[in-house]
């Protein structure tokens, strides 16, 4: 009888059929995105939670502000992203304790995270990582990581449900990809320049309208966090709740 | 050489024949843990009012089609604010009312404000139960449940569910299982927003949840006519009530089905 | 040479019922210079006198965070207390993560006598040389907590530990009537400082030797070192 083997070892069980195996994961929807713009950077997600079918909540917020002007944001399986959260969360409070105190800048959050991420590379958090908010020259700054830790920075990023249809509106609309400079007839790209908080915003919310029309796994709500020098502060729009 | 890594180390067959599984009285399987619910407790649904939380199940155990055990109570009280409501497997739902009667226990113990200030708070029974969940679906070996956990906090409604994979969220209006397809709709007529919950009167959303119930009986096959529903109103206190019965259906069309069962023509 | 023949472990009653060792631990306190715990019922308010080695040398740590709810101050034995004050770390962290829940004050005091308790009963151990004063903001309000290497924990008022500490709580003890009305956090600031004042010897305070730490409700625990505390001064 030919039959699949519970194990990876040809002779350790013979012929154990497997019928059905326990799956750890779930997909939960969701999309999120972060932008770096010269003094300040946002992560913005939507607040639909789904299985399959399904809206759980139309009201999940998934994006948080972690303290020390870091936002943070895990998409994917959202257990595993909220789990993930709460462990850097606990990672930076400790690390307030042993270092009396003192301000994590974002690029240790980032190395912090990436072993987070690493140290289950053999059972990784289903998630798609994003972190914001200001680097050490105080211009904004966005890292991004893969489930098991890969990460870099960027100006911009999408990830999760959403991020296949939000990305190449961001490479174009942020980093003026695919932009030539009028009259140069495409020898001459238009210069990436910064944008402004109200500009991203704008940004944001088409980039989030354009996903809740064409997936359905996307929507209900949108809540963008803006981390600036002077703290965090948090704005929400409506999205179509169909 | 047997190059399978499994070997390495090992006396080979070859020399010492099959290595005899009796003598060390080694299990020929792998460990195994639960990989599907047995007795079965189907939709646990509830909601928001103004003043508090619903929250119903029905009291039938299922082993697979069979409708086994008739009298199971899946709404659990813990302390005077919280209630707690289980779907899915039944022994693994027994396991999870000892936990919450542990917690109980230990809450009481040298505790000298346990019945008011210091008195578990629905959003502590849920931080644990969501933590037990996700840990057991962490070591591939879940507790195979769906719960929502439904009480009050600081004098407003608190309602979450955490399932068999640790998945938690939060919403006006909750249920697991076939609720979430069939009752949840109905109950989101009703509060489909946070901003709906201060607008909905207790008879409205016990109506809701009286109604749905009907509804999951029509249409669920694995649920029962007999339910409990509880109630915990920030005025009122935990109301529960038990043996509750699905009433007014309208069956009135059965008798012009044709096609199944034993009627001639 | 005789000597007396009780006093060598912690496990060995003398035939009066004393266990020496948890006694001499008490004296340990009493080398350790003095803080001052006062509660009001809307706040808790640590002080504590610092002390340097030698001109050269940094003023020791008198005051440790333990959450944002709740907090610590020592006098005896500093490493003890760094001990102690981590295992309240830990124990308030699991409350938080597990349960969501911030740790009591009450259930801080019992979780501190149960472990200095395990020490007065096994060979080969000592009890810890650190007195502490807890202070905190719970379900149940505000709490001021003082603990003991025997494995006592009680809930007081007010209190003061360290050398010289009789003046001071002698100073609370008459004053506790008005102090426990007091709704200003930096006035109730004011009365430990009066307090502490009472355990001087030829000390003055500045913002190099004086610490001060306050909770309450809305007012995470925070301490005030160095020109933090200048305008108590």
């Amino acid at each position: 009888m030919a039959s699949t083997v519970a194990s990876e070892y040809s002779n350790e069980v013979k012929n154990v059929p497997i019928e059905h195996q326990f799956n750890p994961y779930s997909d939960n929807g969701g999309t999120i995105l972060g932008i770096a713009g010269e003094d300040f950077a946002v992560i913005a997600g939507d607040t639909r939670n789904t299985t399959d079918y399904s809206i759980n909540s139309r009201y999940q917020p998934k994006v948080f502000d972690c303290g020390d002007n870091i936002l943070f944001s895990a998409n994917g399986f959202s257990a595993d992203g909220d789990a993930l959260v709460k462990r850097f969360q606990n990672s930076l409070k400790w690390y307030h304790f042993d270092h009396n105190d003192k301000k994590l800048s974002l690029k240790s959050a980032a190395r912090n995270i990436q072993h987070l991420l690493y140290g289950k590379r053999f059972f990784p958090y289903y998630v798609h990582t994003i972190i914001a908010g200001l680097d050490e020259e105080g211009k904004g700054a966005v890292f991004s990581f893969d489930p098991v830790g890969s990460y870099e920075r960027s100006q911009c990023i999408a990830g999760g449900a959403g991020a296949s249809i939000i990305m190449p509106f961001l490479d174009n609309q942020v980093d003026f990809k695919n932009q030539y400079v009028p009259g140069s007839h495409g020898t001459e790209r238009r210069k990436a320049q910064y944008l402004t908080v109200d500009e991203v915003i704008k940004l944001v919310r088409d980039a989030f309208t354009s996903a809740t029309e064409r997936h359905i796994h996307v929507g209900d709500g949108l809540e963008i966090l803006i981390a600036t020098k002077d703290g965090v502060r948090t704005e929400y729009f409506p999205l179509k709740r169909d | 050489m047997n190059h399978d890594p499994f070997q390495w180390g090992r006396p080979s067959d070859a020399h010492y024949g099959n290595y005899n599984k009796k003598i060390a009285e080694a299990s020929p399987y792998p460990k195994m843990n639960t990989q599907q619910p047995i007795v079965t407790g189907t939709s646990v649904i509830s909601m928001k009012y103004d003043n508090g939380v619903i929250i119903a199940a029905d009291n039938l155990g299922s082993y697979g089609s069979l409708l086994r055990f008739n009298d199971i109570e899946r709404l659990f009280p813990v302390g005077k604010n919280t209630v707690v409501g289980i779907s899915g497997d039944i022994s693994d739902m027994q396991h999870l009312e000892y936990l919450l009667e542990d917690i109980q226990t230990e809450n009481n113990y040298d505790n000298q404000y346990a019945n008011e200030e210091e008195a578990l708070k629905p959003s502590y029974v849920f931080e644990y139960l969501s933590n037990v969940m996700y840990n057991r679906r962490s070591k591939m070996n879940p507790l195979w449940n769906a719960i929502i956990v439904a009480g009050i906090e600081d004098g407003k409604p608190f309602l979450s569910y955490v399932n068999l994979l640790g998945v938690t969220y939060s919403s006006p209006s909750l249920a697991t299982g076939f609720g979430a397809h069939l009752a949840l709709p109905l109950l989101r007529k009703v509060v489909d927003d946070e901003s709906d919950v201060e607008k909905t009167s207790i008879e409205s959303a016990k109506a809701a949840i009286i109604e749905s119930m009907k509804v999951l009986f029509y249409r669920d096959a694995r649920s029962s006519r007999k339910y409990s529903l509880a109630i915990v109103d920030k005025d009122e206190g935990l109301i529960f009530e038990k043996g509750l019965q699905v009433e007014n259906m309208a069956w009135g069309f059965a008798k012009d089905i044709r096609g199944y069962g034993t009627q001639k023509v | 040479m005789f000597r007396n023949n009780y006093d060598g472990d912690t496990v060995t009653f003398s035939p009066t019922g004393r266990i020496f060792q948890v006694e001499y631990a008490l004296e340990a306190i009493k080398q350790g210079s003095v803080t001052v715990g006062v509660r009001s019922k809307k706040h808790a308010v640590l002080v504590a006198l610092k002390r340097n080695a030698d001109e050269l040398s940094s003023y020791q740590k008198k005051v440790i965070k333990c959450d944002e709810h709740m907090g610590l101050s020592l006098a005896g034995l500093a490493p003890d207390a760094r001990v102690l004050s981590n295992y309240l770390r830990q124990q308030c962290n699991y409350s938080s993560l597990v349960f969501n829940r911030k740790l009591s004050l009450e259930k801080a005091g019992h979780l501190l006598s149960d472990k200095a308790q395990k020490n007065t009963q096994s060979y080969g151990g000592r009890p810890y040389g650190v007195g502490l004063l807890l202070a905190g903001y719970d379900n149940s309000g505000p709490h001021l907590l003082e603990f003991q290497p025997s494995g006592n924990t009680l809930e007081l008022y007010g209190s003061a530990i360290g050398a010289r500490s009789q003046g001071a709580k002698t100073y609370l003890e008459r004053t506790l009537e008005e102090y426990l009305e007091v709704d200003d956090a930096d006035k109730l600031i004011e009365v430990a400082l009066e307090a502490l004042k009472q355990s001087l010897k030829d000390e003055t305070l500045n913002t190099k030797n004086l610490s001060i730490a306050v909770v309450g409700e809305d007012k995470p625990f925070t301490i005030y070192d160095g020109e933090a505390v200048a305008p108590y001064l």
